[in-house]
């Protein structure tokens, strides 16, 4: 454990050159973006928000970072709560078009007006309010993690168990979402947006904002990841990670502690999920996919995990190898993808980031101590 | 990690793409399509968008080949205005925000001249923002719900009257069953849930009441069918004549026909009209159980005729497989590829605005009899056909509509668009015009 | 007698069908040339009426697509390449072309199957006139009245006359109520009340809700009604767990295989599901091959394939243990990753190798079909992977108890240190536990192959399935597995016909997850000393 805060105070140092890095980038693509597109700097609408997308998905692997690699609670369900968010900026996205969908209804977004409802549910009041909406963002997710975390805690479903279980609730999300009656566009989702606050979605000015946004909004999560790990509470989280039980004698309440980063992660996912969607489009029940959730563990453990950094530089990287190999390679890449994950788990048990700080192998509490093997150790 | 960011420049991306033309080009050149007369000058970029892994690669990866088939026999022929057609394969990797993604790419960075492509009408809806933004056009080969006219697209499938609506008239027929009872049974999605809201008043307005028509959703995927297949024989033993119509998703049709097959229920007792199984979806079936169940398409693969003759063996030589089956998406592509050549030849150009205006009233013969003709709202002329699944997993036809049907964008059957039309003609210039007001319900185009 | 019985046959249908319009006609058989679906009703009646040696052979080689017609009007039936006249029966040379099928649609295979059952009806074999009666008493077509008043007449045997009368009565029932048809009407009802089934309630519900019937028809119905509704309530409820029972069944198999991985090595496969579409492709593999080399055994290329597919991702599953499983061991979570890469990579081969399509894996012939037990519908098919789950987890249990493998595997899970030290090459039995989990998911793919869709795809359809089955049963516990299963198959089905399909995954769903929270090692936690097991 000590190896551990030692190492760990000095790659953190990493996270706030990431989180300028993140911001700089950003403000960059943006003002090239909105240079003439005569200019050899000019960055195309595409690259914008391409960018933009990777840096919502990195804020996805960032809070998935927080709790698999500093509380131990290996998720697969983190997608859920990035789905909520985007589904509540969606819903606030769809109440701006008004009456320009295709039949005219200034009041119920069209796929409402195609199964014949009078009114909107009670769920979408308010959602034509930025302000409420971006409360949903935060607070349903936040919800939906509190009562879930709190009783699995509370419970002490640990390992394997959380995990499985993790799937089953996006799973379930998924199957819930995709349904038409259910009041969120069944599997079209939620689409064809039009403005935000006013201000035209496809006009490069507004996509620049967005992006800038996001950045912003990585750096802040980044530095306050950093913040978290790097206090008193922190230690407490590694503490849970690293003995469970040793922390609970110790008098803490191992419970409380992974519920708040818990709650706090699945925030940050659901501020991604909301960014995401203004900028890719297009929120549907495909992302609370069980896969979904499953790659976004894996950007972590591409970057590497527990070092928040790791985590953004996954993310990004593998989003970019993605981009780069459907249109390249498209009927082998998911080969190179698939090698991605055997590789990074062979041969860079600690993620890209691993790279640059002395690895400790054969160290049998470093690695995954939450699902607890079967009793005696593996040589 | 931000250092990868500036990597991310116009640049980068302009050698991406040409990476990927490249392999996507001599992916076509190395099946064994050697051209003969090369045409000289800038390629012509044609977009692929289909998935090519993940949940629906079952069906949309046919298409595909089917497209760089036809863009290697047009660049036989010579090209297009004297120039190559290059074809850009994508993998949107049946992951919808995917789609758009790449549909941006295909348009800003490969400057696609047109683009082929989307099979789920998820799909279709998460690139219609990007092709309307960037003033793009999109063939979409599919049989799909209508409700939707977008200047930028042109619907080569099947619109609900061009589908369903014949289908459900040939079940009322004597030849049909003269059924009196129906179960619509399908996948919860768009499609489904559309299709059946227009059958049900239509179904209505023939007379058949309300406790004679069942409505069943089922999710995706759906593989244990037991239930639902011993409810609608069920529903079916009432003493009136039933008919199924299944509007059940590609991936789960065989378990549920395997399950009917089991169950007992023989298509003359109970016959079930699909509208989302055709030959390739018989191909991983078992389909000796299934003699006699229906499905209605604009083409069938054993309708013989010298066009279609031609182009099953044009179809087997450049795949090397002479088993591989032909189906309606098929056609659409055929259709609509070679409408866009007409179109462009016409415009004398590749300019988007140009071409979309010529489009209107371009003909192309169908594979199966007839001239397809492109109307005023971007749908097809199409003839329809009810087959009869037969035991060698072939159809067999044994109706079709006396004339060609006109596509509608909007349904009339539908409360909300009754008075709507689509015509991207001057002067109306509108997808969704309303004909009883006189109105453009959003922006008319200029 | 049997001619006579053609005759009216033809009578009939010509009323029934009202095809007596049919323009004039050379001969009986002329209709069947027509494009027209109408005319070959006609003809195909006609020719039942006319009886000949060359009607018969005509009305069977329409029966098996033999029948084709020719330029003129001109019919032939044709074996291969040679042909005969189909109304001289003479053998002539096939015309070069224009030789088309009579095609043949629902209704025609109905106006045949019709004139079969007709035939059947004076049949010498009395199972023959049982099932010709079941047709008119599933079909109950007036037009079949006549027919079957007279077998009536002269039939002895009972059971026979049993089935005959219930098809009489049911006849009898579907047609409008006449005038002094009462009494014969009354005895109708009573006798379909006692058949009981859906077929009798749903013509006695039309009886009970005609106004034009007389009041006690009506009242008789209605009760009649009733009771078979009962009936048919607690059978559905018996159906009901048959369907829970055998979808339990194929989440047990799909699940068996993980719980040795999984629970008993600690393994997260994610490419469990792909072994089970190996397992399938496997299955169709050995079909295709069987079908090349010896077509006789084709019945049996199901059974063939267990063994094969077994072998097959056995040996799969102990190269995987080999190159990648064994760096991962005590790193439980990392084996997710690298296996959720390898599923990745499996469905990729699977896609470039076989295509990315559907694959019609065949179902043999005595697997095809139900069976009906009382009101219960029993389908073969799902009853033989009943069967072969019960199998499968009772041979499971078995190498684990009582040989030395599974000793030696259960020693190992327990303290692997002092087994090694016992002399017991842990390695081995690594490789042999995942080979033989990976072996299980092939026997399910074979399972599977015969109920789902054999694509690429399959796995991810199954792989959460089987994680929540095994975590809800508890991990590493055998029993655990089958109970997990059948509760979760029969709770989904239990709902489904009241929720509906979508909801009752939701509800089985939400209802696990919050059973883990209240027993956060499952339904059957292995106990143990230890604080953190």
């Amino acid at each position: 454990m000590n190896a551990f805060s030692c190492q760990s105070a000095r790659s953190f140092k990493s996270v706030i050159w990431t989180a300028g890095l993140v911001l700089l980038a950003a403000i960059v693509l943006a003002v090239a973006s909105l240079l003439p597109e005569s200019s050899p700097l000019h960055a195309s609408a595409f690259v914008v928000s391409l960018a933009g997308k990777y840096l919502a998905y990195a804020m996805l692997a960032l809070s998935v970072d927080l709790v698999w690699g500093f509380a131990g609670i290996l998720t697969l369900g983190h997608a859920a709560f990035f789905g909520l968010g985007g589904y509540a900026m969606g819903m606030y996205l769809m109440r701006e078009i008004g009456a320009r969908g295709a039949y005219g209804d200034a009041n119920l977004p069209d796929f409402m007006v195609f199964l014949s409802w009078k009114s909107l549910p009670w769920y979408w009041c308010g959602t034509d309010h930025f302000a409420w909406a971006m409360m949903l963002v935060l607070v349903v997710p936040a919800l939906l993690a509190g009562v879930f975390g709190w009783l699995a805690f509370r419970s002490r479903v640990s390992g394997v168990y959380l995990s499985i279980i993790t799937q089953a609730l996006t799973y379930a999300l998924m199957l819930a979402f995709f349904q038409n009656g259910f009041g969120f566009g069944g599997n079209n989702g939620l689409t064809d947006f039009k403005d935000i606050l006013g201000a035209d979605l496809h006009a490069p000015a507004t996509r620049a904002a967005l992006l800038v946004a996001t950045g912003i909004a990585l750096a802040a999560s980044l530095l306050a990841a950093r913040f978290i790990v790097g206090s008193r509470f922190g230690n407490l989280l590694v503490a849970v990670r690293d003995s469970e039980n040793r922390t609970r004698f110790l008098g803490y309440r191992p419970d409380q502690v992974k519920l708040l980063v818990w709650i706090f992660s699945a925030m940050l996912a659901a501020v991604g999920g909301a960014l995401y969607v203004t900028q890719v489009g297009i929120i549907n029940p495909g992302e609370f996919a069980p896969a979904n959730s499953i790659e976004s563990v894996i950007w972590v453990a591409v970057g590497g995990r527990g070092t928040l950094s790791g985590a953004v530089l996954g993310a990004i990287l593998v989003n970019f190898g993605k981009t780069l190999f459907t249109a390249w390679l498209p009927e082998f890449w998911l080969y190179g993808l698939g090698l991605l994950f055997i590789c990074t788990t062979l041969f860079l048990p600690n993620g890209i980031m691993g790279l640059w700080r002395p690895t400790r192998k054969n160290d049998p509490e470093d690695i995954t101590p939450e699902v607890s093997a079967p009793e005696g150790e593996h040589p | 990690m931000p250092r990868t960011m500036p990597n991310l420049s116009r640049r980068a991306f302009g050698r991406l793409a040409l990476a990927s033309s490249a392999a996507a080009f001599g992916g076509a050149l190395g099946s064994g399509y050697a051209r003969a007369a090369t045409p000289k000058g800038d390629p012509i970029k044609v977009g692929i968008l289909h998935s090519l892994s993940g949940t629906m690669a079952i069906s949309e990866t046919t298409l595909k080949d089917v497209m760089l088939m036809l863009i290697a026999e047009q660049n036989r022929k010579g090209g297009l205005l004297g120039r190559p057609l290059e074809p850009v394969v994508v993998d949107p990797a049946s992951n919808w925000p995917l789609f758009a993604e790449k549909a941006r790419q295909l348009l800003s960075v490969d400057k696609a001249s047109a683009v082929f492509g989307c099979w789920t009408s998820v799909s279709r809806k998460s690139v219609l923002p990007v092709f309307e933004e960037l003033n793009g056009i999109l063939f979409y080969p599919v049989q799909y719900e209508g409700q939707e006219c977008s200047r930028n697209i042109f619907y080569t499938g099947a619109a609900p009257n061009q589908q369903a609506i014949p289908a459900v008239d040939y079940l009322l027929s004597e030849d049909g069953g003269g059924a009196k009872r129906f179960a619509l049974v399908g996948t919860d999605y768009i499609y489904p849930r559309t299709t059946n809201q227009i059958l049900v008043s239509y179904l209505k307005s023939k007379g058949i009441a309300d406790e004679d028509i069942m409505v069943n959703y089922t999710p995706f995927g759906q593989s244990d069918w037991q239930t639902i297949v011993s409810q609608i024989k069920a529903f079916g033993a009432a003493g009136k004549k039933t008919a199924v119509v299944s509007t059940i998703n590609g991936d789960a049709n065989v378990p549920f026909y395997k399950e009917l097959g089991n169950q007992g229920i023989s298509a003359t007792d109970l016959p079930v009209m699909a509208f989302s199984v055709g030959e390739e979806e018989l191909a991983g079936m078992d389909t000796k159980p299934l003699v006699g169940q229906l499905a209605a398409w604009n083409y069938f693969e054993s309708i013989e005729t010298p066009a279609n003759a031609a182009f099953i063996k044009q179809w087997h030589t450049y795949t090397k497989q002479p088993k591989r089956t032909t189906n309606d998406p098929m056609e659409a592509h055929y259709i609509g590829f070679n409408m866009w050549v007409q179109a462009v030849t016409k415009a004398g150009t590749t300019d988007h605005d140009k071409v979309i205006d010529a489009m209107v009233g371009i003909r192309q013969p169908n594979l199966t009899g007839g001239v397809a003709e492109m109307l005023p709202d971007h749908h097809l002329t199409k003839p329809v056909f009810i087959g009869e699944i037969q035991d060698d997993g072939q159809f067999s036809v044994v109706w079709k509509t006396p004339a060609l049907v006109p596509g509608q964008a909007w349904s009339p059957w539908v409360a909300q668009t009754k008075d709507l039309i689509g015509d991207w003609r001057q002067p109306i210039a509108c997808g969704n015009y309303n004909s009883a007001t006189k109105t453009c319900l959003s922006h008319k185009h200029a | 007698m049997r001619k006579l019985g053609l005759a009216c046959l033809l009578a009939a249908l010509c009323m029934g069908g009202g095809l007596g319009g049919a323009s004039a006609r050379a001969d009986d058989f002329s209709g069947l040339a027509s494009p027209q679906f109408d005319d070959v009703s006609a003809s195909i009646t006609a020719l039942a009426a006319n009886g000949s040696a060359q009607a018969d052979a005509a009305l069977q080689a329409l029966e098996t697509h033999h029948l084709f017609s020719g330029a003129d009007g001109a019919l032939f039936i044709r074996a291969g390449e040679v042909c005969q006249n189909a109304r001289t029966g003479e053998a002539t040379t096939c015309p070069e072309e224009g030789l088309k099928p009579v095609r043949v649609n629902n209704r025609i295979r109905k106006a045949l199957a019709g004139v079969q059952a007709v035939r059947e009806l004076s049949a010498q074999q009395p199972a023959e006139r049982i099932k010709a009666a079941e047709t008119f008493y599933a079909r109950h077509d007036a037009a079949f009245l006549p027919a079957l008043d007279r077998a009536l007449s002269s039939e002895k045997i009972p059971a026979v006359r049993e089935k005959l009368m219930q098809a009489h009565a049911a006849t009898v029932l579907a047609q409008p109520p006449a005038e002094g048809a009462q009494a014969a009407r009354l005895k109708a009802v009573g006798f379909l009340a006692d058949v009981g089934g859906l077929e009798a309630r749903g013509l006695l519900a039309g009886v009970a809700a005609n106004v034009g019937e007389a009041p006690e028809v009506r009242h008789a119905a209605q009760s009649a009604v009733s009771r078979i509704d009962w009936h048919l309530r607690i059978w559905s409820v018996l159906q009901n767990a048959f369907y829970g029972l055998s979808y339990g069944s194929v989440l047990l198999l799909a699940a068996t295989g993980l719980a040795i991985t999984f629970g008993v090595m600690g393994v997260i496969n994610m490419a469990h599901g792909e072994m089970m579409m190996i397992g399938a492709y496997v299955t169709w593999l050995v079909q295709q091959g069987i079908q090349m080399t010896v077509p006789a055994l084709e019945p049996f290329a199901l059974l063939i394939a267990i063994p094969a597919a077994f072998v097959v991702c056995g040996g799969l599953g102990v190269v995987i243990e080999r190159c990648l499983i064994r760096f991962l061991y005590g790193r439980p979570l990392e084996t997710l990753l690298a296996t959720w890469g390898l599923s990745l990579v499996l469905q990729q081969v699977t896609r470039s190798l076989f295509g990315p399509t559907n694959i019609a894996v065949q179902t043999p012939a005595w697997l095809s079909g139900s069976l009906a037990l009382g009101g219960l519908d029993i389908t073969l098919n799902r009853l033989a992977i009943l069967v072969f789950a019960g199998l499968v987890l009772g041979g499971l249990m078995l190498v684990l108890r009582r040989t030395p493998l599974g000793l030696q595997m259960r020693a190992v899970t327990q303290n692997r240190r002092m087994a090694a030290l016992m002399g017991i090459r842990t390695p081995k039995v690594d490789a042999l536990a995942f080979g033989l989990g990976a072996g299980l998911a092939g026997l399910a793919g074979v399972a599977v192959s015969q109920i789902d869709n054999v694509s690429p795809n399959l796995g991810q359809s199954y792989i959460i399935d089987s994680f929540m089955v095994v975590v809800f049963g508890g991990v590493g516990n055998l029993w655990g597995t089958l109970a997990a299963a059948m509760a979760l198959g029969m709770g989904g089905k239990v709902l489904e016909p009241t929720i509906g399909a979508v909801s009752a995954k939701i509800a089985i769903l939400v209802l696990v997850i919050a059973y883990i929270q209240r027993h956060p090692r499952g339904m059957f936690p292995v106990r143990g000393r230890g604080i953190e097991s």
